[in-house]
């Protein structure tokens, strides 16, 4: 019996083919469903519910749209770290960079910067920031993790050295907009930025050779370099990347709160890196998605403010962010162990 | 009368056997492994085991050092049934193994290395130094060895650390010994001194199980062999009264084509020409020319600076002198981007660790060099690097699920093909092949000759490093031999004999002529 109707009478080859190779094993619906992100989605929706049983405030339009601006500038960070960590690289500096970008934004300010020329500038010193770490990353062949924690204390400590126990205010009017303006509605500048961002990104990672190279090089870096790819120019355009997010995340959060002290952002560093793994990339590097960040942006976002509406303490809020990065980098370990016992 | 004078001494009863498997099965969820296996080790005799990769070979071994236990089927040790329930019993029944890459530590002294786990202790539970030391003296020069127990293993070469390696798994007082492809790693001349190593342990009776894919070895040390397919022992007997042929079948289920099949090719005009190449510390003053559809290979003992040579010529190590012209224009190379540009491209030796990120897709393997005509605007097309992919992995006979599998889930023959495969894809003037068919099984050996031999055919130049004489011997147009970073001469097929090679790269010259 034949299962499948056919019109067309099939060519028979004229002699055996060479055993034909299909491009890819299983439905693209079966490999969604077996996915990291499908299965961060699933969290994302039990946060959502529980969220909107256990507050009365939750399921409002306006609520919800402050509640992303608990994640939408990490998020921009997160990105780019993404890349960085599928590369097997990190950086740890991004905090201290939206410290240092925030503290020349407001020196600009005071000398009367106007709103275009403060972006300029926090988005330079992003760069520069980049700029340092990438020499010193891929130019001397220093490993990221000491580099960076190396430069997280120069440049918050530069930021320090500027404004003391004072603080930057004063910012012009037209510059709130960044962080305190809306698009359309409910949405505001920053959220449609970060979409527009998590595009730009997965197109990045996912559709170009440039994204196909760090994977590989995340994989392995001989291999990469015996392919010819150029391996330290693409780490440095890396470290150029996440100085580029933490300017425009600096911009942001500058403009949002309307003032620079030297303790800004702190300690961001961690909760960027949390959202990456938790996100689903690979802290060794080599796999991981810009989809799955994202999902791990609103995780995180919905946890905090879902929490925050039930009155827990900021404290307590830390404790949860630091278990729910424990036990992500810890499932699929435990998985994989289950799975090699059975 | 006449019979005495004939090897049939063999018939005389033979010495009972030190271990004895029989029926071992070993079931893993669904693979059978090992299916009903007997095998016989006796004292004083080396067994060889022969399989292709996936045989069952490795399985066997880790049964038998405690690794696996064996789901039926029962081990006997001197006639009495014996079960391994950890590594530590294996040892303790006095079975010791010399893996393919047996793990040393650099920072630790030489009898350090070979007493770990089991150093002899002082009274009060201390390491006893002063026993340990001399009795790694004794170890190492029981295998001829000069080598200070004191110094630290990073302060010895390859060949020397093959025999701390080797003494560690001595220094368990052992009667069966397992070798799993101990020259994998060596030239003919260390073979030669493992090959002394091993008869010694024959004379003091050990029964040795001798794991190679080699059949010059295999014939030279070897008095029984067992064959494994597919799990399965599908013949065993006395090496001397069979033929290499039947036991090539045995092995691969069918008869195999010459292994070495290079087509008859007319060299043509020069494409590669290297003169007066020279690296700082690794070679000097290397001149040759190779023409186009020519094979030349490249022979010497590890640390002739063979790797390093054409390591150089991909831009991988520092920058050199001397000159490189392609098809008669100089070309200077910095890195491996500046090699493939001018059409030379490298298929290393260690396949896994510089060729390939295991887990990712085989096409994503494939098109890693030539993104460039497989997209658009720095833009993937992935429908491209399918059919790129596809076309290589059709022409290598590649055998695998889908090309998104990740290549680390394939054999070693097959991962070889995706490498291959990937500098193809780049359209090269020349290839350097390093090794190309190490630790590949003999099916797979055949293919990856009779396709290298095709490319040459097909006018590509090819640079082929080996340590296997037979494949130097019967795939290289032109042999060229590297001796302690210098060039030894060059050598055309005709007339070439494997002592000639031997001689030149360890330059025996003066003995011989004397």
């Amino acid at each position: 019996m034949s299962a499948i109707p056919s019109t067309t009478p099939q060519p028979e080859p004229s002699q055996p083919a060479r055993r034909a190779i299909p491009d890819r094993l299983g439905t693209p619906l079966r490999r969604l469903l077996a996915s990291w992100e499908v299965l961060l989605l699933g969290v994302a929706v039990a946060i959502f519910a529980f969220n909107s049983l256990a507050s009365p405030y939750f399921l409002d339009a306006w609520n919800l749209s402050d509640a992303t601006f608990n994640f939408t500038e990490k998020a921009m960070i997160a990105f780019a770290m993404a890349l960085l960590v599928i590369a097997g690289e990190i950086d740890l500096s991004v905090a201290a960079i939206i410290a240092l970008a925030s503290t020349a934004m407001g020196a600009a300010a005071q000398a009367g910067v106007g709103a275009a020329g403060l972006v300029a500038i926090g988005i330079g010193v992003g760069l520069a920031c980049g700029v340092i770490n990438g020499a010193l990353v891929s130019g001397m062949k220093l490993p990221s993790i000491v580099v960076t924690i190396g430069t997280m204390s120069l440049f918050r400590g530069l930021s320090y050295i500027v404004l003391g126990d004072k603080a930057y205010g004063g910012y012009p009017a037209d510059f709130a907009f960044f962080g305190q303006g809306y698009v359309v509605w409910v949405f505001s500048f920053e959220f449609v930025l970060f979409l527009v961002l998590a595009g730009l990104f997965a197109v990045l990672l996912h559709a170009t050779n440039f994204g196909r190279q760090v994977q590989v090089i995340g994989n392995n870096e001989f291999a990469a370099r015996f392919s010819g790819i150029p391996v330290e120019r693409i780490k440095f355009i890396l470290f150029l990347l996440t100085g580029l997010m933490s300017g425009i995340a600096a911009v942001c959060l500058t403009s949002r709160l309307g003032s620079t002290r030297p303790s800004i952002a702190q300690g961001w560093e961690l909760e960027v890196v949390t959202m990456v793994v938790l996100g689903g990339v690979s802290i060794l590097g080599g796999s991981g998605t810009i989809g799955g960040v994202v999902i791990a942006a609103f995780v995180m976002g919905l946890v905090t403010f879902g929490l925050g509406l039930l009155n827990v303490p900021g404290i307590v809020m830390s404790i949860f962010i630091g278990l729910l990065l424990i036990i992500t980098i810890a499932l699929p370990i435990l998985a994989r162990r289950i799975k090699a016992r059975s | 009368m006449m019979a005495l004078q004939h090897p049939v001494a063999e018939e005389r009863a033979p010495p009972p056997a030190v271990l004895e498997m029989r029926g071992i099965s070993q079931i893993f969820p669904g693979v059978k492994a090992l299916d009903g296996v007997d095998i016989a080790l006796y004292p004083g005799t080396v067994t060889a085991l022969i399989g292709e990769n996936g045989a069952g070979k490795s399985t066997l071994v880790k049964i038998l050092t405690g690794i696996y236990r064996p789901t039926e089927g029962e081990i006997r040790i001197d006639g009495s049934p014996v079960t391994f329930a950890d590594a530590q019993a294996a040892i303790d029944a006095g079975v010791t193994a010399i893996h393919q890459e047996t793990v040393l530590f650099d920072e630790l002294t030489v009898a350090e290395n070979i007493f770990l786990g089991h150093a002899p202790r002082t009274r009060i539970g201390t390491i006893d130094w002063t026993t340990m030391n001399r009795r790694a003296r004794d170890l190492l020069r029981s295998l001829e060895s000069t080598i200070e127990p004191t110094i630290r293993l990073k302060d010895l070469s390859i060949a020397q650390r093959h025999l701390v390696a080797i003494s560690r798994a001595l220094s368990i007082e052992a009667r069966i010994v397992i070798m799993d492809e101990p020259t994998a790693a060596l030239s003919r001349k260390e073979i030669d001194d493992l090959f002394r190593i091993v008869r010694d342990l024959k004379r003091q009776g050990k029964a040795i199980l001798f794991i190679s894919h080699k059949f010059d070895e295999v014939y030279e040390i070897a008095e029984n062999y067992v064959v494994f397919r597919d799990g399965k022992a599908v013949g065993q007997g006395v090496l001397a009264s069979t033929a290499q042929d039947d036991i090539v079948r045995l092995m691969v289920g069918r008869t195999v084509a010459d292994a070495f099949p290079k087509l008859a090719v007319a060299p043509g005009a020069p494409v590669l020409e290297v003169s007066g190449y020279c690296h700082p510390t690794e070679f000097r003053d290397i001149s040759f020319t190779l023409h186009r559809g020519e094979i030349l290979g490249v022979y010497g003992l590890i640390g002739a600076g063979r790797s390093e040579l054409c390591q150089a010529l991909f831009g991988i190590t520092a920058p050199t002198s001397g000159t490189v012209q392609i098809e008669g224009r100089p070309v200077t190379i910095r890195s491996p981007r500046d090699a493939i540009r001018a059409g030379i491209v490298y298929v290393p030796e260690e396949r896994g660790r510089h060729g390939l990120a295991l887990p990712m897709p085989i096409f994503q393997n494939m098109t890693l060099p030539s993104l460039g005509r497989t997209s658009r605007v720095g833009f993937l097309r992935l429908a491209d690097e399918f059919s790129l992919a596809r076309k290589y992995a059709e022409r290598l006979d590649l055998r695998a699920a889908a090309l998104s599998v990740p290549v680390g889930t394939l054999s070693g023959g097959n991962q070889q093909k995706v490498v291959i495969g990937k500098w193809l894809a780049t359209q090269p003037k020349v290839i350097i092949l390093d090794e190309p068919t190490k630790g590949i099984d003999i099916g797979s050996k055949a293919a990856v000759h009779a396709f290298i031999s095709e490319l040459a055919a097909e006018g590509l130049s090819i640079v082929m490093i080996s340590s296997e004489l037979p494949e130097i011997l019967g795939m290289s147009d032109r042999v060229m031999v590297m001796k302690e970073g210098l060039l030894a001469g060059i050598h055309p097929r005709a007339g070439l004999t494997p002592e000639t090679l031997v001689r030149a790269a360890t330059g025996n010259t003066v003995r011989m002529t004397a």
